[in-house]
């Protein structure tokens, strides 16, 4: 059996009752950490699930072959940052644990999709599609972020920004900067100085960080260590631009755009 | 003030004047007196003294050259010459004499506009001329030419006036079939070379003489009086009445061009920026006053004074202090001291404007090559084509382990000095590879790198550089990203021969991405479909890749990666880890994920190497080695010997020709079978032999040697010894 287990967003205690229990009934533990940042206390964990904890290479998990032969003589568990098959899809690894005749099954966990939307009382309702910004190389600068923020932003919909973890953790200054960059690249007048977006930094820590403001304003703040998301508001329901301003401190002169009678 | 001081100060003077400045070189077939004729000239020019010339040897730059009695380095001399009561200035650049350092010729044809071709009356034209003449004509140099050693017609081969002449028309003819083949459309008729128009020169460097039909009705001089003065051995008269440096620096002012000339039309052959930019046009008018642009083309190692740069001023004015850019690095420099170069001195001027040969000091970070301007982000000068690539590789240690840095240091610098010359590091073992284009070029470099370089190293055997590529088309095949949410779709099959052809010769822009059109409009005219032809996105050597997908989502961001990928495969192959040659990959498919971060570089460089390897692994790869034209010339009795040599060595005579009582051996071998020939022929003909050897490309290794030399490779470079089956690229 294989089972994929979510771990949440921060530390060890993000994880579900039921996906501790399911951690502890398993014969093997393994678990990712490339996909996240996550302040993770291994020896809490392990003292958590009452067995040793090994943590596998990207290598591993996409190649498979040791987890997927394990899986069929015993219970094997992995554990996963998030909800397994959200932000980095296990489901590739799933079909082919299925296509060997090993059952699987899947305990949820806490996401950032969810998290960030909950943190900054905007509705999941008005999310348009999640896109990524990959770190840029000396041969890749995506431009496909653009275009996908562009229909959000045309649809009026809210685009949360998914940071590359990679080597080394994109904060949300950076992010920020590729988005400026992408526009002076585009130039389609869609992402500028003055754009309104919000950032949320180290969701369910107890130092989590929520704030909203003008790119220009917060290309200069700290936002402490990643991982860091960005969502860029679409159209507001005045709800939504009254907890941006009372919750993540935007300015107030929002409020006048997205008013109740607008 | 002496002559050689007056000299100077003139050719300070007349830099400033384009039009009365000659860039040139002399290029010939090895033996065939190039160094005697160019000290001949500088003998001429007061700049040394005229019975010391063909002794002195001032081109001859290095010690280790005159001991070897071959030129190795291009140095570059100027000198004054009065004609017709007006005074020029005369840039002469040396090149090498042998083939095996072929890369400096080239790169010494980019600094000049014309060139004088020296061909031995005895030997005639010989295959390294056509090389030198290729090289000059497509670098768009103008050439003139000198029937060198005309004295042993009359002395040695004994031919009486009449045969003389035949052979001299049969030189001619034959240089101009050449130049007719070789010379770029609009020059195939205007440079040919003619006796009557004075465009030739017969003459003989050792003994200071030469004519032309111009000179010989200015003085009333025949071709009959020359006869006379080499039968009756009275050739220090007739130097008197012609001397070499006169007719031939007549021949040269009258008929090269100047670059103000030259530089309108070769140009737009060696730099592909708007010819409309002000960069342009003040490198097509030859500017003093536009901005800089200077290309690098030798780079040497002086022992007091470091590091010089040479270069062609193409545009602007270089001055001591300036700042520059070389492209391609972050930062600008600043120009220490800017010279002249005359005979073995640097005459250190202020300024050198548009026209001229620099030589400058404090140019860190230049190579051959490079483009010098004085704005940033311009477009680059062409880069410098060379026909011959690496061939021979030594692996080098240094003999005491605490030299290991010096030699580091050491090896740069070598391959600075001579960028024919790569060096590597094997990062599995640690070793240090010297490539180069023959065991002599190895030899040479290894000769200087102890005596100059004064560090003592050990080299390995020498062995042989191998070329990987496909007989036939693969089928598709599919390679996976490591996260398995990628696929792509790949095709390979041999690239069409007349692609491959254009590639070695450089007709194709190197950067396909910024000059798509101009690119893909001329491999069509090659013969690859119009589909092939428009999404060809990298190229490599001659090697090729294009994109015929249609319509899928993403390929834009991802085809850098793919680029990236397939020049490292071009570097090496599935079959030994040697480079490519002549495979032309098509992408025909693939399937990526929608999100940016799941098709990254770590994603994307494995799915493409794996599917390139997994289809050549289809299409029946094999190695292709070295090959060398190989020229014997031996008396008659001897040839049995020497025929035996080289069959041994899996060697073809190609073709014996009878010259008197000596017979011209040419023929190909394998460069693997040719270590130590020069050891083994020598003996065979008791050194009664003159011989060169030219690479001449790539041929297929004959079958029965394939897997034996494949494993070979892969053992000495530390890899399990049988190459991968497909499916192990299938993922
Ligand atoms: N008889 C004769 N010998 C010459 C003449 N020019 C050069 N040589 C000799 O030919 C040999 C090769 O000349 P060199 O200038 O070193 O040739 P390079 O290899 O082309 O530079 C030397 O031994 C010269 O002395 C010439 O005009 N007549």
């Amino acid at each position: 059996m294989l089972a994929f287990v979510g771990i949440g967003l921060h530390d060890e205690r993000d994880i579900t009752l039921k996906g501790l229990e399911m951690a502890r009934k398993c014969d093997r533990v393994y678990m990712e950490l490339y996909t996240s940042v996550m302040d993770m206390d291994m020896k809490k964990l392990e003292e958590m699930i009452g067995k040793k904890v090994e943590i596998l290479s990207r290598e591993e998990v996409e190649e498979g072959g040791k987890i997927i032969e394990e899986a069929k003589e015993m219970d094997v568990c992995l554990l996963v940052p998030g909800d397994p098959m959200m932000a980095t899809t296990h489901v590739e690894l799933r079909l082919r644990a299925m296509e060997e005749g090993i059952e699987t099954s899947l305990i949820h966990g806490i996401s950032i999709i969810t998290a960030s939307a909950g943190l900054l009382g905007l509705q999941i309702y008005k999310f348009g599609r999640v896109v990524s910004i990959a770190r840029p190389y000396e041969n890749y600068f995506p431009l496909s972020p653009y275009d996908r923020i562009k229909e959000n932003v045309k649809a009026g919909l809210h685009t949360l920004l998914l940071l590359d973890i990679g080597e080394k953790p994109m904060t949300a200054n950076e992010g920020m900067e590729i988005l400026l960059e992408m526009e002076r690249r585009k130039g389609e007048g869609i992402i500028s100085a003055d754009t309104l977006i919000a950032v949320v930094a180290r969701a369910s820590s107890n130092d989590a960080m929520i704030r909203a403001g003008y790119i220009k304003d917060l290309m200069k703040e700290d936002f402490g260590s990643p991982p860091h998301c960005i969502v860029i508001p679409g159209d507001m329901h005045f709800m939504e631009a009254q907890s941006l301003v009372k919750i993540a401190g935007a300015p107030e002169n929002i409020l006048k755009k997205f008013r109740r009678d607008n | 003030m002496g002559r050689k001081e007056e000299n100077i100060r003139k050719a300070k003077e007349l830099r400033y004047i384009p039009e009365k400045i000659r860039n040139i070189g002399v290029v010939a077939h090895i033996d065939h007196g190039k160094t005697t004729f160019s000290d001949n000239l500088l003998a001429g020019a007061g700049m040394i003294s005229e019975e010391l010339a063909g002794e002195q040897l001032v081109l001859d730059y290095d010690e280790q050259e005159q001991a070897r009695g071959i030129t190795i380095n291009a140095a570059a001399a100027s000198m004054v010459h009065e004609y017709e009561g007006e005074e020029y200035l005369i840039n002469l650049i040396d090149t090498p004499g042998h083939v095996d350092f072929g890369g400096d010729v080239t790169r010494a044809m980019r600094a000049v506009d014309g060139a004088i071709v020296v061909v031995c009356a005895v030997e005639g034209v010989m295959p390294q001329t056509e090389t030198v003449l290729r090289q000059a004509l497509r670098e768009r140099v103008k050439p003139v030419l000198l029937i060198n050693k005309v004295d042993r017609l009359i002395n040695e081969l004994k031919l009486d006036a009449e045969q003389m002449q035949e052979r001299f028309i049969k030189i001619i003819t034959e240089v101009n079939k050449l130049i007719k083949k070789m010379a770029p459309d609009e020059f195939k008729d205007k440079w040919l070379v003619k006796p009557e128009e004075g465009t030739v020169a017969f003459g003989s460097s050792l003994h200071n003489w030469a004519i032309s039909v111009p000179y010989m009705k200015k003085t009333g001089i025949t071709f009959k009086d020359i006869y006379e003065y080499c039968k009756n051995d009275d050739q220090k008269t007739l130097a008197k009445k012609a001397p070499i440096h006169e007719v031939s620096l007549n021949m040269v002012i009258e008929h090269l061009p100047n670059p103000k000339e030259a530089q309108r039309y070769r140009i737009p052959n060696i730099w592909r920026g708007d010819i409309n930019s002000p960069l342009g046009k003040a490198m097509i008018e030859c500017d003093p006053k536009g901005p800089l642009a200077l290309m690098v083309t030798k780079i040497i190692i002086d022992p007091h004074a470091g590091e010089i740069t040479f270069g062609r001023v193409f545009s602007g004015t270089l001055r001591e202090g300036q700042e520059v850019h070389i492209l391609g690095m972050p930062k600008p420099y600043r120009i220490q001291q800017v010279a002249v170069m005359v005979g073995g001195d640097r005459i250190q001027v202020e300024d050198i404007p548009a026209g001229n040969i620099a030589a400058i000091s404090g140019l860190r970070d230049a190579y051959a090559g490079a483009t010098v301007t004085s704005i940033p982000d311009t477009d680059p000068f062409e880069s410098i084509k060379h026909i011959s690539e690496p061939v021979v590789t030594v692996r080098v240690e240094a003999k005491r382990p605490a030299d290991l840095p010096k030699l580091v240091k050491v090896l740069r610098d070598v391959s600075k000095a001579d960028p024919s010359i790569q060096v590597e590091i094997n990062q599995e073992t640690g070793e240090y590879l010297m490539s180069g284009m023959g065991e002599l070029h190895l030899e040479v470099t290894e000769y200087r790198i102890k005596n100059e370089h004064k560090l003592d190293i050990i080299t390995s055997e020498p062995t042989v550089i191998y070329r990987e590529t496909v007989k036939r088309k693969s089928p598709t095949f599919e390679g996976k990203s490591p996260n398995k949410h990628n696929y792509i779709y790949v095709e390979v099959e041999p690239l069409e021969e007349e692609v491959v052809k254009a590639l070695l010769e450089g007709e194709i822009p190197e950067n396909v991405k910024k000059y798509k059109k101009e690119a893909a409009k001329k491999l069509e005219e090659l013969g690859m479909s119009r589909e092939e032809a428009k999404g060809v996105f990298g190229i490599k050597g001659t090697n090729l890749i294009t994109d015929v997908t249609k319509g899928i989502q993403h390929m834009n961001e991802v085809r850098e990666l793919l680029k990236q990928a397939f020049e490292e495969v071009c570097n090496a192959g599935p079959k030994a880890a040697e480079p490519l040659q002549g495979v032309k990959v098509r992408v025909v498919d693939a399937k990526l994920h929608e999100d940016a971060i799941h098709r990254g570089p770590a994603q994307m460089i494995p799915a493409m190497r794996n599917a390139i390897y997994g289809a050549m692994t289809l299409a029946d790869p094999i190695l292709l080695e070295p090959m060398q034209k190989v020229f014997i010339s031996v008396p008659h009795e001897l040839m049995g010997n020497v025929t035996r040599e080289i069959t041994q060595r899996r060697g073809m005579i190609l073709d014996i020709k009878n010259e008197g009582d000596m017979s011209i051996i040419n023929a190909k071998a394998p460069v693997a079978e040719m270590f130590g020939f020069a050891s083994a022929i020598r003996s065979a003909t008791g050194g009664r032999v003159l011989w060169s050897t030219e690479n001449m490309g790539f041929e297929p290794l004959p079958d029965f040697l394939q897997d034996e030399v494949t494993r070979k490779i892969r053992e000495r470079k530390g890899m399990k010894p049988e190459p991968y089956p497909a499916d192990h690229y299938a993922g």
